[in-house]
């Protein structure tokens, strides 16, 4: 049986944290994240973990421990949030190149600056070439559950990656909801002992981790840690099925709802995916032919699943709660517009909002709005603008 | 899709209105509902106006936006009325509860011509009387459920007793000020 709770997503992550019991977390404070080890610190301190736990003085110097601790054969994880994944960078690099699995929780906020604490996507955005797996998460649910898989994602021999969990800072991080939690018994079955295949700390097995690695190999190793992602694409629906089995609860690459008979969608992530939801609910009502896809595995990108899910649909509107600077969309739509044009997919209509920059909220009113303009163009045939921002001051 | 009841609150940074709102979660939570408790977080500043939000349904909640047409509004510091607009979006079937010493109808000329239920509590005089000490947040708590209706208020008053013996593990001599608190609220709240 299912615990029935309420926690606020922070609080989630730190519990998936707890059943799961890592050998090492290593973590620097920062808002909205901060909650995360604060948690996790006291179950430590009271001994409801066994985790090396390692107060570090930078996020740089916490993935660093982390990719060492990794490396050395440990479960291995850490919490961070902005410009603390900022700081992490040179490292999250360092830490997909040597196939280490280890699970960051990342707490979507703005990355400064200006300097701003509140939620949009900058921060994990900005680290979708770094090498890691991305799963998103529309609530604390989805956190959680995430969390649960990310473990046995990351440490499948065929992967070898490390995982970004992502849900929105404030939005989901505090906001306190129901949740259905699995049972500890049960999540130590389901993510079960973590036994690396070659590690420092083997004594029988001397390797070397990081060394020089030039022209006559690197090339090498970048095909193998690519095609790495490609199988994990197959592994997140192996162990998503799993989960299920669990559970009950669903799992694939991205989620539809109300699509069948849809004939204009957004895709959009994480919470407002949630309000999406609501709106979808509401339009419905007045028998409007309207959907969502909810993107959760945004890297690997489901190319071909994507493709083939949105050439149904008359009009599509990608949403993006970062803003590349490219001044040609953000980089959900160039993504999904590249997956429609390789797959030869050239029915429907596409519009690009960038919204919620910097925490500014997500009103069910600016949903509708979008899904009002999606209709107009499956009535007119025209888009009139492709490029558009949303719940912005012009 | 069920009746969601919406409410918001204003307080100051430090006056435990965020608290309020997750303690009114907690409660709503135990008798089964489907709920959702937030802050929305600005400079955390001690004394700083401050919101926080309550979403409480019979069915799951998937909107994650502020709440901008909410049932009730509850005000923990009556020194907000003249600068931040309480009453915005307020429905008028619905109602809201200041904390002040004054009457409703003392305080409705400051509600900008706010047409639905006017609700008053002296939350510092019961949180003295009871605590010792001025913490709004509880009698508040109280005066909410009663005006509200969102919950029954005796299954409300039992589980608070689990919820208080919780949360004051290691100071069990506020509980019984606290139920105190609640059930004076309840039975004190002016304008029903």
């Amino acid at each position: 049986m299912a615990i029935r709770e309420r926690l606020s997503g922070n609080e989630a992550i730190a519990t998936a944290m707890k059943q799961i019991n890592p050998d090492v977390v290593a973590a620097f404070p920062i808002t909205p994240s901060t909650e995360v080890p604060q948690y996790f610190s006291t179950f430590v301190a009271d001994g409801a973990v066994d985790t090396e736990f390692v107060a570090v003085e930078s996020e740089h110097s916490a993935l660093s421990a982390c990719v060492g601790a990794s490396a050395a054969g440990g479960r291995t994880m850490t919490a961070t949030s902005a410009n603390g994944l900022a700081l992490m960078w040179e490292v999250l690099y360092i830490a997909s190149s040597l196939r280490l699995p280890i699970i960051l929780a990342c707490v979507n906020r703005t990355l400064s600056g200006p300097l701003n604490i509140h939620n949009d996507h900058s921060d994990s955005m900005g680290a979708r070439d770094s090498g890691w797996i991305q799963i998103y998460s529309e609530n604390n649910q989805e956190a959680y559950d995430n969390m649960l898989m990310a473990s046995r994602i990351a440490e499948h021999p065929d992967v070898l990656l490390p995982v970004m969990v992502c849900q929105d800072g404030f939005i989901t991080s505090h906001a306190i909801e129901n949740i259905d939690l699995v049972e500890d018994s049960k999540v130590k079955d389901f993510v079960g002992e973590y036994v690396p295949d070659m590690y420092l700390l083997n004594k029988e097995n001397p390797i070397a981790v990081g060394p020089l690695d030039h022209f006559t190999h690197c090339f090498e190793h970048k095909r193998q840690q690519a095609e790495a992602m490609k199988i994990a694409k197959k592994v997140i629906l192996q162990v998503s099925e799993e989960f299920s089995r669990l559970t009950g609860r669903n799992y694939s690459l991205f989620e539809e709802y109300m699509t069948q008979d849809a004939e204009v969608v957004t895709v959009v992530l994480n919470s407002t995916a949630g309000t999406a939801k609501y709106v979808v609910d509401q339009l419905r009502a007045q028998g409007k032919k309207v959907g969502l896809i909810k993107p959760r595995v945004f890297r690997p990108f489901p190319v071909d699943e994507l493709a083939t899910a949105l050439s149904r649909f008359k009009a599509v509107a990608v949403m993006d709660k970062a803003e590349s600077f490219n001044a040609a969309g953000g980089p959900l739509y160039t993504d999904i517009t590249s997956a429609l044009y390789s797959k030869g997919v050239f029915g429907p209509k596409l519009v690009n909002y960038i919204y919620g920059l910097g925490g500014r909220d997500v009103k069910a009113d600016d949903i509708e709005f979008v899904y009002n303009q999606l209709l107009e163009i499956t009535g007119t045939g025209k888009v009139d603008s492709v490029f558009n921002y949303l719940g912005v001051r012009e | 899709m069920g009746k969601v009841v919406e409410i918001r609150w204003h307080g100051r940074g430090g006056q435990g209105a965020k608290t309020a709102s997750l303690l009114l979660a907690d409660a709503a939570f135990n008798t089964g509902k489907f709920i959702q408790g937030f802050p929305e977080y600005g400079p955390e500043r001690m004394g700083a106006p401050i919101t926080a939000y309550n979403r409480i349904s019979d069915t799951r909640l998937t909107i994650h936006s502020n709440i901008y047409e909410p049932d009730y509004v509850v005000v923990v510091d009556d020194t907000l009325l003249t600068t931040v607009d309480v009453t915005s979006g307020l429905k008028e079937n619905g109602a809201i509860i200041i904390n002040t010493t004054k009457s409703p109808d003392e305080v409705k000329p400051q509600l900008k011509g706010y047409k639905g239920k006017v609700c008053t509590i002296d939350a510092r005089t019961i949180s003295i009387d009871t605590l010792g000490r001025y913490f709004p947040n509880t009698p508040m708590l109280g005066a909410v459920v009663k005006v509200s209706g969102v919950m029954n208020q005796d299954e409300f008053l039992k589980d608070m007793v689990g919820s208080f013996k919780h949360k004051f593990a290691k100071k069990p001599e506020v509980v019984d000020g606290n139920i105190k608190a609640l059930e004076r609220s309840m039975q004190e709240v002016k304008g029903l």
